[in-house]
């Protein structure tokens, strides 16, 4: 099994192509997912009874398999993009929403009364006491749902989308391995700086968690 | 919309399609087989590594950035390109599953042998236990809960993917999806998916209860 560098040489733009579609569809889920997440997370974390029916929902939904959710949402949305998205999305809430709700879990309650005795609200307290607090839980779970969906975009090849998924079609059909493995390879790249960036926007995000060292 | 769940209902429970080389029995008998070879040879790999890691605290950087590596690796890209590689045969589907199972098992196996409390490690060397009768008698059962989480995660993820083999010529459940994508026959598409989905459920809640049965008596 060889490379056939010239065939990357000859195809950069499609490379290039392929590279943009395959992230715009993966950081799209992780955003769709980030913005359904948080307001559910918020509810199961504060409403205890809703907390196991949501997080049992997700769990069931991750059972799913990820050829099957796209192929069950074919008739919903057809061969589209939209259909890459919305089952991208619906992998990454299982991770979001578990980490968020664990998160918000994780604020000690001494903290939250002390912004309670400070006066602040409700919702003032949420968004500046405990999603910050939560935060590198919640970043945790970002990581993995972002790297999970980078890689989970290429089956997506299948319904006739897939960004550098397509390369894995296009050698498979042409029992030419050069595109399948430049597809591998390129998928991985992009997992491995998607992840670092994320650890990076981390960082400066949390500088309190910072002092220790 | 209503019609064509009509007709995945009577795809489902017709007899025809129960029979047979192609029938759901047969398929779903591969499926299992695939599935259940893939994760027990992904445990024998992965177990002792997590235990291991766990177990002497080194190469723990390792596993960690090793299991972020497999979730990042495209199984139908790996699952190609092994194909390209081998020729016809079963090692592309295997390798991808048991590559795909093998991170979340080494993950779990090393976060529950990490959580084990260290006083309780050193009052178990304190009475002069050695090194294996530690992990054998003390970190592995305290473990074992995340342990089987991992392995649960594994079998789910294995199930779901093992659809793949239907895609280098392989049975399974899969080919319902494969065969029906090509036919444009939906029904046979979404009854393949719903199958696999029901698999995959029925397995984890299968394991989950022996879960429970196994640690009656130890808070969850």
């Amino acid at each position: 099994m060889t490379v056939d560098w010239s065939w990357i040489g000859d195809h950069t733009d499609d490379l290039t192509s392929l590279t943009v579609s395959h992230l715009e569809a993966a950081l799209t889920a992780v955003l769709l997912g980030l913005l359904i997440s948080l307001p559910l997370a918020v509810l199961a974390h504060r409403v205890r009874p809703l907390r196991g029916l949501l997080l049992g929902l997700s769990n069931v939904l991750f059972t799913i398999p990820s050829i099957a959710v796209f192929v069950l949402l074919l008739p919903v949305s057809g061969l589209t993009r939209t259909t890459t998205v919305i089952g991208l999305t619906i992998y990454t809430l299982v991770v979001l929403l578990r980490n968020t709700v664990e998160g918000l879990d994780s604020v000690p309650a001494r903290t939250k009364e002390a912004a309670k005795a400070m006066g602040t609200r409700p919702l003032r307290t949420l968004l500046t006491v405990e999603l910050p607090l939560a935060l590198p839980v919640i970043m945790a779970g970002v990581r993995i749902a972002t790297v999970m969906s980078i890689s989970l975009v290429s089956v997506a090849t299948y319904i006739g989308d897939g960004g550098l998924g397509q390369l894995f079609t296009d050698g498979f059909q042409r029992d030419f391995p050069t595109p399948v493995i430049v597809g591998v390879v390129l998928t991985l790249l992009l997992a491995l700086v998607a992840d670092a960036l994320l650890v990076a926007v981390q960082y400066a995000l949390t500088p309190w968690t910072r002092r220790r060292a | 919309m209503y019609e064509l769940f009509e007709n995945l209902g009577s795809w489902l429970v017709s007899g025809d399609q129960w029979s047979g080389t192609d029938g759901i029995a047969h398929r779903l008998a591969e499926h299992l087989q695939y599935s259940l070879l893939a994760t027990l040879v992904a445990a024998a790999i992965a177990l002792p590594v997590g235990l291991l890691i766990g177990h002497t605290g080194r190469g723990a950087f390792l596993a960690i950035n090793l299991a972020s590596f497999g979730r990042a690796l495209p199984t139908v890209g790996l699952v190609v390109l092994v194909f390209l590689a081998s020729g016809l045969s079963m090692w592309p589907v295997y390798i991808a599953l048991v590559a795909l199972a093998v991170p979340s098992i080494v993950t779990n196996t090393y976060a529950g042998m990490n959580a084990v409390d260290a006083d309780v490690k050193d009052a178990a060397r304190g009475q002069g236990m050695r090194g294996h009768q530690v992990l054998l008698q003390v970190e592995l059962p305290l473990a074992l809960p995340l342990i089987m989480t991992g392995l649960r995660l594994a079998l789910i993820q294995v199930v779901a993917t093992a659809t793949i083999a239907a895609y280098v010529s392989f049975g399974g459940l899969g080919r319902y999806v494969f065969d029906g994508l090509a036919q444009r026959d939906l029904v046979q598409v979404l009854g393949g998916a719903v199958l696999v989905a029901v698999v995959a459920v029925v397995l984890d809640l299968a394991l989950s209860a022996l879960q429970r049965v196994l640690f009656r008596h130890r808070p969850a």
